[in-house]
């Protein structure tokens, strides 16, 4: 059953299933992702999370933060979970032996959703083979990678989603280097690209866009992807406070696009139809330059000698936008 | 002798266990009794297990603390929404205030807050909320 929230007054009547008083950061947008998506279903939620920040930080033995099911096995394989409890449940469904009180909810149309939590680390890297294996067979859940574009938990190490130029323990800046030498991943188009239902990519500061593609994403059948940008306080390097501002200059210098890609498929699994949709458009396009401006992780870049870094990032930005806009222009 | 998570009752037994006095490998409850629908029952009502970190807190690690303002509040939410740590309390589409056992005191409540003057202001931890709101600012005029 689809929550209706109309407005923000109304989103405020959920009753949060996430506990206060686990140990993530002060001003951590992990937590501000997982309680928008969380809240924007009443259904039964099962939650897998691989390990990172908000497993170790939420299941701190003898206490637990969460009010859902929730399951972690290991740091390659929360898709791999999530997809078992999928198989299992549809299983027990089919077999008429769901609990009581579960089968109650799923005759009132409130079937539970399934919904694995990763970092960027367990998602871009290390828990690749298992979420492409997910989603190449095609279980019904939901993937939401709580992307801060760093491996926080292990004191900040570069993954291959850490974008260009930035300062991280293993890409350090210096006299010899200006950080991370690589370019960020597109992750959102290699999960497209598997031929799941739904992907998407949303921001935390924008809570309707962000309800709105997860109640999508619950809706249709099959694997769906969700990459939401999460601002770290501790890799980032801003101040706690920062952490709703800094998401919204990701947005809209279009660093950080908000769209989503819908295919559709016919029984023999072939891709006859991908659209994409571009969600949100800023008035008024800013310059990269104030995005990195807000994180000290790119200070350096805003020495002379690595000025040529901001100009080849709004360059990739300006080409990455005008691409999207290009395929949404196409309808492919 | 390790103890069962099962057989603690109180918060405070637990705290006084070292590490090595717990049985390893329990599952962690949530609530001391089956709650069917956790999203029907609001938090007040829930029936929280020792184990469930709700029943903890993580005040102290607070500097400062954000003091609600009921005088200048809209109840626009925008605090809820963004607040990471359940604090903000909100009930019947109402802001009614803080949760201190649960802020980390991260101010992002009072950098969204949309009014003029703030609804919600960072104060010393030691002060105390009355004496904060007495020396709230005036309404800033719009240059």
């Amino acid at each position: 059953m689809v929550k209706k929230i109309k407005n923000l007054k109304e989103f405020s009547l959920s009753n949060d299933r996430f506990e206060g008083a686990n140990l993530m950061c002060p001003g951590c947008a992990h937590n501000i992702i997982v309680r928008e998506v969380l809240n924007a279903t009443d259904d039964p939620i099962i939650v897998a999370t691989a390990t990172g920040c908000l497993e170790v930080c939420t299941a701190v033995y003898p206490k637990t933060s969460w009010d859902v099911s929730w399951l972690h096995i290991g740091f390659e394989n929360a898709a791999v979970a999530a997809a078992t409890i999928s198989a299992a449940y549809e299983v027990m469904k089919k077999k008429g032996k769901l609990p009581p009180a579960t089968q109650k909810m799923v005759d009132e149309g409130r079937e539970p959703k399934i919904v694995a939590f990763g970092g960027d680390g367990g998602t871009y890297d290390i828990g690749f083979q298992s979420l492409s294996g997910a989603f190449e067979r095609g279980h019904n859940f939901m993937y939401v990678c709580l992307d801060n574009e760093v491996y926080a938990n292990t004191g900040g190490q570069r993954s291959s989603s850490t974008p260009i130029g930035a300062s991280t323990s293993t890409s350090p800046a210096g006299s010899v280097s200006y950080g991370e030498k690589m370019m960020k991943k597109s992750m959102v188009e290699i999960m497209s690209d598997h031929g799941a239902p739904y992907v998407a990519q949303v921001s935390p500061s924008k809570w309707k866009d962000l309800v709105k593609k997860v109640q999508k994403g619950f809706e249709v059948y099959g694997p769906v992807y969700i990459n939401a940008q999460s601002a770290c306080t501790t890799e980032w390097k801003h101040a706690p406070e920062d952490t709703i501002e800094v998401s919204d200059l990701g947005v809209e210098s279009c660093v950080w696009p908000l769209y989503e890609i819908i295919n559709e498929r016919d029984e023999h699994g072939i891709i006859y139809s991908t659209k994409l949709n571009i969600t949100y458009r800023p008035k008024k396009k800013i310059p990269v330059e104030e995005y990195l401006a807000a994180q000290p992780r790119f200070r350096h870049l805003f020495k002379p000698e690595n000025r040529h870094i901001i100009d080849l990032w709004q360059k990739a930005v300006d080409a990455r936008w005008e691409y999207l806009q290009k395929r949404e222009e196409a309808g492919v | 002798m390790a103890k069962d998570l099962k057989e603690i009752k109180d918060i405070e037994e637990i705290k006084e266990l070292g590490w090595d006095e717990l049985l390893p490998g329990a599952a962690l409850f949530s609530f001391t009794e089956p709650v069917e629908d956790v999203a029907e029952v609001p938090m007040e009502e829930r029936p929280y297990a020792p184990t469930n970190s709700h029943e903890w807190q993580v005040g102290d690690w607070r500097v400062e603390k954000p003091v609600y303002n009921r005088d200048y509040c809209i109840d626009c939410q925008f605090c809820w929404v963004f607040c990471p740590d359940m604090s903000i309390l909100s009930r019947d589409k109402k802001m009614i205030g803080v949760v201190y056992e649960h802020c980390k005191g991260c101010g992002i409540c009072v950098e969204v807050c949309p009014t003029n003057p703030k609804s919600l202001l960072m104060f010393p931890e030691h002060m105390d909320n009355q004496e904060a709101l007495a020396m709230w600012p005036k309404k800033e005029e719009k240059k």
